[in-house]
C-alpha cells in the first residue's frame, strides 16, 4: 500500500470518530451550547482542553522554533514555560471563580461584575479581535497539513476542514467540541511521541525523550551528553551554542510572562472551566490540561534538540564520531542512492527544504554564513539582477550568455556604456565577494582554504523538525499517516474551541445581552447556531484569504489578552474596590498602550511601511519587543484601574455581594441561564 | 455563607495559599529557569544545566504539582471552613 493511501485511510477513520461522536453529542439546551451542560468530569475536561490549546503552531511549529532559533534553542524556552506557567494562573487567580460565578462566557462577567453593558461590549470586542487573529492560523494550519499529506490544494483542505467543523461544533456546540477534542487529543499525542520515543532511542538509547534530552549521545559512544554534542558541532558550523544564554535575559523574562498572562486571558481557554460539574473540579481540571499539555511540552524540546542534531549528523557524516568538518559533507550522489535519505528529496519538493551546491563540488555542505560572506552575496545578487533587467530592456537574450564576457553588453556590435557600467559592477561584487571567502573563517581555516562557496543548505524550515522526523527515524508508514491525522487534529480542534468563543460571545453577549434580552432559550439556542456557522464562514473566507500580516497578529492577540482580559477578571475578583470606571479605563488603557507599541514597530494596522520604527532589536525601548509588551500593557492596566477607582464611587452593595459569593464554593450548582 | 468573619478567614485561607504558590511558581520558572542561570551554571541535570533543564522541562513538572497541590489545600479549606460543595 502506497503512503498516500495510508494517510487517506487512517485520516479517514479519524473523520469518522469525530462525526461519530458529533451525532452522539448532540446539544439539545444552551447550557450544553455554551458549557456541554456542565458535566464533563474534570480528566476528560483536562483532555478537550489540552486539544483545545494545542494548535497546529504547537503540535508542527514549536519544536522547529526552538531547534532552528539564531540566538540558540534556550532563549525559546520562553515558549515552553510561558504556554504552561499560564495553567498556573488559570487554576489559581481565576478558574475557580469563574466557574463559582456560573455563567456563559468571558464578557458576560465582565459585564455583571463591573454592572456595565460598556465593560461587556469592550470584552466582546478585545474577544472577537483575539479569537480571530487565532483562528486564521488554524484554518491555514489544516488546508497547509491536506496539501501536504493528501495531494489536494491547500484551498479544498481548508473546504473540507472548514466542512467537518461546521458538522460538530454547529450540532453539538460545547458538548460536541468537547468529546471530539477528547479524541483528537488521543490522535495527536500518539502522533507527538511516537516518533519522539524512537528518535530519542536512536540518539540517547532512552526510551523516555524527557530522559533523552539529558541523556549522551549514543552513536558517538556515550562519552558526552547530547547537549553537549549538539553545541560542539553546531558552533563548529558557526552558529550560536544551542544552550547559550539569552542574549537580552530581561526581554526574555517580559516574553515569557506575556506568553503566560495571556495564556490565562484567552477567552476559549477560560470557558473551557465552565463545563465541569463543581468549583473545585475547575481546580483540579486545570491540573489535568496541563498534565495533558506537558505530554507535548516535555518532549518538544527533547524533538527540537535531537532532530537539530540529526539534521546536522545527516549533512556531516564526520560530526557522529568527531567534528563535522573532519570527514567531506553529504554527497548529492549520497542523497539519491540511500534509500534512508530519500526525505530530503521529499521535503525538497515541498520547498521546506532548499540546496544548493554552490561550489559544485557535488557535496552539501552546511553552515552558518558568516555575516561578510552573506552580504556579499546578496550584493553580487543585486548586481546580477540590475544588470539582467537592463539587458532585457535593450532587448539582449539573457538565456545561455556568460553575464561577464563582452557579448552580454553589446549592443548593435558596439559596447553599451550603461550595461559596461552595470557590467564593472557586478565584476567589482563577484571581486568583493571572493575576498570574503578569504576572510570568513569557520574554526581556524577561512572559507577559501576550505572550498566553500556559502551555505548550500540554504533553507530549513521549522515545520520540518516535526513533519519529517518519521521519515529521518525510518519509521514505518503507518506512523507518517498519523502524524498528519495528528497535525490535522491539533488544528480543526483549536479551531473550534475558538469558534465558539467566537459565536458564544455574537449570541450571548451581543444579541441575547444587548439587543434582545427576552430571546427565549430555543431562540438563542438557534442563534447561537446561524453564529457558529457564520463564524465557520468568515474563517474559512480568511484562511483562503489571509491578510498579509496573519503571523504578526498573533503577537497582538496574545498582547490583548494579557493587558485587558487577564489584568481586569483578576481584579474582579480579588478586589471589591474596583468599579466600573476602573475596569473600563483599564481595560481601555491596556488595550491602547499595547496596540500602539505594537503598531509603531509593525506599522498602523499591520499596514506594511506605516511603522514609524524599525523593527529590531536595537529600536526597542529597554530592548523590550513588541511581543513581550503585554506584560507592561498589564501593569498600565493594573495602575490605571486603581488610581481610577479610588477616585470614584465604589461599587453597589449588589456588586460587592456577588464578589462575596463567588470567593466561596458553596452553592456553585448548575448555571443558570440569566 | 454562614456569617462574615468565617468568611473572611475562609478568604484570607485563600490568598495565604495563593501567595505561597506563587512564590514557588516564580522562583521555578523566572527564578531557576531565567534569573539565576548564568549563576547555577555548575549545577547539572544529567547533561543539562539547571537553569536550562528548569526552563524546558522542570518547571512544568513544578506546574503541575504546584496546581494539584493547591486543588488539594483548598479542598481541605473548603471542609474546615464548611464551604464545600
Amino acid at each position: 500500500m502506497d503512503q498516500f493511501t495510508l494517510n487517506l485511510i487512517v485520516v479517514g477513520i479519524t473523520f469518522a470518530i469525530y462525526i461519530g461522536i458529533a451525532i452522539w453529542a448532540r446539544a439539545g439546551s444552551t447550557a450544553e451550547f455554551y458549557a456541554a451542560g456542565q458535566g464533563v468530569p474534570p480528566v476528560m475536561n483536562g483532555m478537550a482542553t489540552g486539544a483545545d490549546w494545542m494548535s497546529a503552531a504547537s503540535f508542527i511549529s514549536m519544536a522547529g522554533i526552538i531547534a532552528l532559533a539564531p540566538a540558540g534553542g534556550y532563549e525559546q524556552s520562553a515558549y515552553l514555560m510561558g504556554w504552561t506557567g499560564g495553567y498556573v494562573l488559570l487554576a489559581l487567580l481565576l478558574a475557580p471563580y469563574l466557574r463559582k460565578f456560573g455563567k456563559f462566557t468571558v464578557p458576560e462577567f465582565i459585564g455583571d461584575r463591573f454592572y456595565s453593558g460598556g465593560a461587556r461590549l469592550v470584552a466582546v470586542i478585545c474577544l472577537i479581535v483575539i479569537s480571530v487573529t487565532y483562528v486564521i492560523g488554524q484554518m491555514r494550519g489544516v488546508g497547509v497539513t491536506f496539501s501536504r499529506f493528501l495531494e489536494v490544494s491547500t484551498d479544498t483542505g481548508l473546504y473540507i476542514g472548514g466542512a467537518l467543523v461546521f458538522i460538530y461544533a454547529v450540532l453539538g456546540g460545547m458538548k460536541g467540541i468537547t468529546y471530539t477534542q477528547v479524541a483528537q487529543y488521543v490522535v495527536l499525542i500518539i502522533a507527538y511521541t511516537v516518533p519522539a520515543v524512537f528518535i530519542s532511542l536512536q540518539l540517547t538509547g532512552s526510551f523516555l525523550p524527557q530522559l533523552g534530552l539529558i541523556g549522551s549521545y549514543a552513536p558517538g559512544g556515550g562519552e558526552v551528553s547530547m547537549l553537549a554534542k549538539l553545541d560542539s558541532v553546531v558552533t563548529e558550523l558557526g552558529f550560536k551554542a544551542y544552550t547559550s544564554d539569552s542574549p537580552n535575559m530581561f526581554n526574555m523574562f517580559l516574553f515569557t510572562m506575556s506568553l503566560m498572562i495571556g495564556t490565562a486571558g484567552l477567552p476559549h481557554v477560560i470557558i473551557r472551566f465552565f463545563t465541569v460539574p463543581k468549583v473545585a473540579d475547575a481546580r483540579s481540571s486545570a491540573g489535568w490540561a496541563l498534565v495533558f499539555i506537558a505530554l507535548l511540552y516535555t518532549v518538544a524540546p527533547a524533538v527540537g534538540s535531537m532532530a537539530r542534531l540529526n539534521l546536522t549528523t545527516t549533512f556531516w557524516p564526520g560530526a557522529v564520531q568527531g567534528t563535522a568538518l573532519s570527514a567531506p559533507a553529504l554527497s548529492i550522489a549520497e542523497i539519491d542512492s540511500n534509500p534512508n535519505l530519500s526525505w530530503i528529496r521529499t521535503w525538497e519538493k515541498t520547498k521546506l527544504l532548499e540546496m544548493s551546491d554552490k561550489n559544485g563540488d557535488g557535496l552539501i555542505q552546511y553552515f552558518n554564513e558568516p555575516k561578510v560572506v552573506a552580504d556579499a552575496g546578496k550584493a553580487v545578487a543585486a548586481a546580477k539582477k540590475a544588470l539582467t533587467e537592463a539587458m532585457t530592456a535593450k532587448g539582449i537574450a539573457v538565456e545561455g550568455v556568460d553575464l561577464t564576457s563582452p557579448a552580454a553588453v553589446t549592443v548593435n556590435g558596439a559596447a553599451d556604456a550603461d550595461l559596461t557600467a552595470l557590467q564593472t559592477a557586478l565584476n567589482d561584487a563577484n571581486a568583493a565577494f571572493t575576498a570574503s571567502l578569504s576572510e570568513a573563517k569557520l574554526g581556524d581555516k577561512t572559507l577559501a582554504e576550505l572550498g566553500f562557496k556559502g551555505n548550500e543548505l540554504t533553507k530549513v524550515d521549522n515545520d520540518i523538525m516535526v513533519l519529517a522526523n518519521p521519515e529521518i527515524a525510518a519509521l514505518p508508514g503507518w506512523v507518517i499517516a498519523l502524524v498528519a491525522a495528528g497535525a490535522l487534529a491539533a488544528a480543526l480542534s483549536t479551531a473550534a474551541g475558538l469558534l465558539l468563543a467566537i459565536s458564544s460571545a455574537i449570541s450571548h453577549d451581543l444579541i441575547k445581552g444587548s439587543i434582545n434580552p427576552n430571546l427565549s432559550e430555543k431562540a438563542e439556542l438557534m442563534w447561537a447556531r446561524v453564529a457558529m456557522t457564520g463564524a465557520i464562514i468568515v474563517a474559512t473566507y480568511l484562511g483562503l484569504n489571509p491578510p498579509g500580516f496573519a503571523a504578526q497578529v498573533v503577537a497582538l492577540a496574545f498582547g490583548l489578552a494579557a493587558a485587558t482580559i487577564f489584568p481586569t477578571l483578576m481584579m474582579g475578583i480579588f478586589s471589591k474596590r474596583i468599579n466600573k470606571e476602573g475596569a473600563i479605563m483599564g481595560m481601555l488603557a491596556g488595550l491602547i498602550f499595547t496596540a500602539v507599541y505594537i503598531f509603531l514597530y509593525k506599522g498602523w494596522f499591520f499596514i506594511p511601511g506605516t511603522n514609524w520604527l524599525p523593527d529590531t532589536a536595537d529600536q526597542y525601548v529597554f530592548g523590550i519587543s513588541p511581543l513581550s509588551i503585554g506584560t507592561v500593557g498589564a501593569v498600565v492596566n493594573f495602575v490605571v484601574a486603581y488610581v481610577v477607582s479610588m477616585a470614584t464611587k465604589a461599587p453597589p452593595q449588589h456588586v460587592q455581594d456577588l464578589i462575596e459569593s463567588i470567593r466561596v464554593p458553596k452553592g456553585a450548582g448548575k448555571a443558570q441561564a440569566h | 455563607m454562614a456569617d462574615k468573619s468565617s468568611a473572611n478567614a475562609y478568604w484570607a485561607a485563600n490568598v495565604r495559599i495563593i501567595l505561597i504558590s506563587l512564590a514557588v511558581w516564580f522562583a521555578c520558572s523566572f527564578g531557576l529557569g531565567i534569573l539565576l542561570r548564568p549563576a547555577l551554571k555548575g549545577i547539572m541535570v544529567g547533561g543539562a544545566d539547571l537553569g536550562f533543564w528548569m526552563a524546558q522541562n522542570g518547571s512544568i513538572y513544578v506546574f503541575i504539582a504546584l496546581i494539584f497541590v493547591y486543588a488539594r489545600m483548598m479542598a481541605k479549606v473548603d471542609r474546615d471552613h464548611g464551604v464545600e460543595e
